[in-house]
């Protein structure tokens, strides 16, 4: 049974925070398609097109039959643990600066051999379930749980190191003023965050649902405007150093084509969307890259909550997907800076909300309490890549699927009356 | 599979002049600079000249960017037959099959084989993060335990597996230390105790300390040539009575619990004419226990299964009654990287000749080498063997004196 983790004690600011190291990066060419999928959450194999055979490690031609037609399939995440090592030693600081650590050769149900971090609740002989994610390295690997869920299995130091739990720690919303913001409060505190942190532009406008989100014992209102840099400043300069995942629900979204959006208002857009995103990773990021490995309460996600159509320009939504899109294209060069320091990026992509900004569009609309779901979800889970709702799951699907065809669709998906 | 025709013997052609280069745990010259070394003491103890030498063949981890080209040039070779031989632990072995050929056939006269590495303090530690693609997308990011842990997971098996003990082990690595205690340069200099085994630090669970092999710089060589030259030039010089080479074999099993000698080893007999007990020495690849042990029963030396009680029937010293890895083997004498897979090769051409450097193996008539190299993934890919035959004692102690 894991120890749960008890919360860590309050740091002495006079103590060194340890230097963030990583597991080996470098991979192959193939072996990156692994990790893409990894940091979905997605548990694929090579399958070979012409003999059916599974490939492992990531090949560039079939073992069985030289076919070099291999397509990544999602296998069944069951396997049997065949041999557990403990290591007391390692070639590489991360890996050393957390000994022991738990190994093991798994055979999966497709039959191949399969090397595995192994949780402590599993022992050899157990059959096991595995999952795939990132990690610190930013790159795929297998991990064996065991099948059935056990006490407190959150906690083992190594599924831990693979996941961004919000298990005591400090989040930062950046506006509490959005419906998901205030969705994601419960559902932080259920997950076992320590402190919430509101962001709230311009105080003294308060509302009910204000009121009412900040009245949590957890929670603490920290003024905060992304569209002003000096507001982003001071409140790095107040909280920063304690923010260990952060959730951008700031983002302001208008109706309206290229050819009629009011200027002013597209530019409100890209000043909360894609500017807002700037200032807050140019004064955030900077202290929780150096506090990727700070303990049991490392800093450990930037979440981005994006539209869908930062994919593909939703043409009724024009100046809005132009100004996630920037936000994607930054959010991806967050990702690479990023590397290294053990913080992962996480984008949440959703379709229209059940927002007044999307009353025109026809249902399935995405409700806050899904979006703030699948994102309280992906942190447990350690993902890099969630999507939120059918609309968002669909566009998603049909971009991996072919890019250009999506192009073509969303000319003619004008579901704005 | 089946073979065609039955394979060709290896007469005429004798493998000499035993070579190593003393260890040192690091180095910061080169492996060219080890390499070079090895030859200037072929060219010494066989009396030729640099242009006498028309073949080579050589292993390195730690030669990068060159290859056995980069190395004609660099020690003025001029070679009309070149081999560079990436096998890890199967190198020397596989290095004796190819250069008897290539002698046999007339491809070459002398073949110097060579295998040589350094040991910079960051040269372990690099060859393991570039070793091979599918360890550094599938072994590595795990633990980054390098070998050591493929080598406890394999152990794991193999014990679940076969009941073997970690007694039998230790005395592998107990009767292997009291050899080297007779080798000035060997890494491990103390004589070591079941008990000492059974306590060491714990590096990667089963595998302790004494497990596992200490890197270190250094080169091993022999040269092979036809019987006549070797008699010209007064060599005392050892035949080559059966090889054999597989990789990837098994690829099936789910963990490694065998190796490819289990394919081959009844050609391996067959050809060389004799039998497991006929043999006087066995030199196997071990850079971990459990490999001796998995060599020892794959070819044929015990049943599958079998070898925690063949071990315990024996004593494993060179006065025992089944000497085994007679300079103390990597295990103790040190993992002078690709020179390890040379290590049992030129100890067994030394054992055979009389002229052992550290103990003599009475009466050393026939030996077998193994070979096992490159955990490419999560196994051992190449597998090779070799049953070598002296001239008998008598001949050791002739050439010794003249």
């Amino acid at each position: 049974m894991t120890a749960p983790l008890a919360r860590p004690p309050r740091k002495n600011p006079q103590r060194r925070s340890r230097v963030a190291t990583i597991p080996p990066r470098p991979r192959s060419r193939v072996a990156l398609a692994f990790s893409a999928r990894a940091a979905r959450g997605e548990f694929q194999l090579q399958v070979c097109a012409d003999c059916g055979a599974v490939a492992y490690p990531p090949r560039d031609a079939c073992a069985r039959c030289w076919s070099v037609d291999l397509r990544w399939q999602p296998m069944e995440p069951a396997g049997e643990l065949l041999a557990l090592s403990v290591l007391d030693s390692s070639t590489n600081v991360y890996f050393r600066q957390r000994m022991p650590w738990r190994v093991g050769t798994v055979r999966l149900a497709a039959d191949v051999s399969v090397l595995a971090h192994v949780h402590s609740d599993v022992a050899e002989g157990d059959k096991v379930r595995m999952i795939a994610r990132t990690d610190k390295a930013g790159q795929g690997v297998l991990m064996a749980l065991p099948v059935e869920e056990t006490p407190h299995m959150d906690d083992d130091p190594q599924l831990r190191e693979l996941t961004c739990s919000p298990r005591h720690r400090r989040v930062l919303l950046t506006d509490i003023r959005s419906s998901v913001a205030q969705a994601l409060i419960p559902m932080l505190k259920e997950s076992g965050a320590a402190i919430i942190f509101a962001g709230l532009a311009e105080p003294w406008k308060q509302n009910d649902a204000v009121t009412v989100a900040v009245a949590d014992e957890c929670v603490q209102l920290a003024e905060l405007n992304v569209t002003d840099t000096g507001s982003v400043r001071e409140c790095a300069a107040s909280i920063g150093h304690k923010v260990d995942i952060l959730i951008n629900t700031a983002s302001h979204v208008r109706p309206g084509g290229a050819l009629d959006q009011p200027l002013v208002e597209a530019r409100r857009e890209m000043e909360t969307n894609y500017f807002g995103l700037l200032r807050l990773l140019q004064y955030f990021a900077p202290v929780m890259r150096s506090r990727g490995a700070d303990g049991a309460n490392s800093a450990t996600c930037w979440t981005n909550l994006l539209s869908v159509y930062a994919r593909s320009s939703w043409p009724a939504y024009a100046t809005s997907s132009a100004s996630q899109a920037a936000a994607l294209s930054l959010a991806q060069a967050a990702r690479a800076e990023f590397v290294g320091s053990g913080v992962k990026v996480m984008n949440v992509f959703h379709g229209p909300l059940e927002d007044p900004w999307y009353e025109p569009v026809s249902p399935p609309l995405v409700t806050p309490a899904k979006l703030a779901s699948v994102t309280v979800k992906g942190l447990c889970e350690g993902l890099e890549e969630a999507v939120a709702g059918d609309i968002a799951t669909d566009v998603v699907n049909r971009w991996r699927e072919d890019p250009g065809v999506l192009e073509f669709e969303l000319q003619h998906e004008r579901e704005v009356d | 599979m089946s073979r065609g025709g039955a394979r060709q013997p290896y007469d005429g052609v004798v493998a000499a002049v035993p070579v190593t280069v003393p260890y040192e745990r690091y180095s910061h010259q080169s492996a060219h600079w080890w390499v070079g070394r090895a030859m200037k003491a072929l060219a010494q103890a066989s009396g030729l000249k640099p242009d006498e030498i028309d073949g080579f063949c050589v292993s390195s981890f730690s030669l990068l960017p060159d290859t056995a080209v980069g190395l004609t040039q660099h020690l003025g070779l001029c070679p009309r037959w070149l081999d560079h031989i990436p096998m890890g632990g199967a190198s020397g072995v596989v290095a004796l099959r190819r250069a008897t050929r290539a002698v046999q056939a007339g491809d070459a006269e002398v073949v110097a084989c060579v295998a040589g590495d350094t040991n910079q303090i960051s040269s372990f530690k690099n060859m393991l993060t570039s070793f091979s693609r599918f360890s550094q997308d599938a072994s590595f990011p795990y633990g980054s335990g390098g070998p050591n842990a493929n080598f406890a997971l394999m152990t794991k098996a193999f014990m679940n597996r076969y009941g073997t003990s970690r007694e039998a082990f230790g005395q592998v690595c107990v009767d292997q230390r009291d050899s080297a205690l007779a080798i000035p340069f060997a890494m491990m200099k103390k004589p070591l105790t079941l008990e000492q085994y059974l306590n060491a630090r714990i590096i990667a669970d089963p595998l302790r300390l004494f497990d596992c092999v200490m890197p270190c710089a250094g080169a091993e060589g022999f040269l092979v040539m036809r019987e006549e030259t070797a008699r010209a030039l007064k060599l005392p010089a050892v035949q080559v009575l059966s090889t054999i080479e597989r990789h990837n074999a098994f690829s099936a099993d789910p963990i490694q619990l065998r190796g490819g000698w289990e394919m081959d080893r009844d050609e391996l007999w067959s050809q060389a004419g004799v039998s497991p007990d006929a043999v006087d020495l066995l030199q196997t690849y071990d850079d971990y226990p459990v490999i001796c042990a998995m060599q020892m029963e794959d070819l044929g030396f015990c049943e599958k299964g079998g070898v925690d009680e063949f071990i315990r029937g024996h004593t494993m010293t060179c006065d025992g009654s089944f000497p085994h890895n007679t300079s103390g083997g990597q295990l103790s004498t040190g993992q002078a990287g690709a020179a390890g897979g040379y290590i049992g090769l030129v100890e067994a051409l030394r054992q055979l000749t009389g002229q052992a450097l550290g103990k003599q193996v009475p009466d050393a008539r026939v030996a077998v080498v193994s070979g096992f190299g490159m955990i490419n993934f999560d196994r051992g890919v190449c597998t090779a063997a070799a049953v070598l035959a002296g001239p008998g004692k008598a001949a050791g102690v002739e050439a010794a004196a003249a």
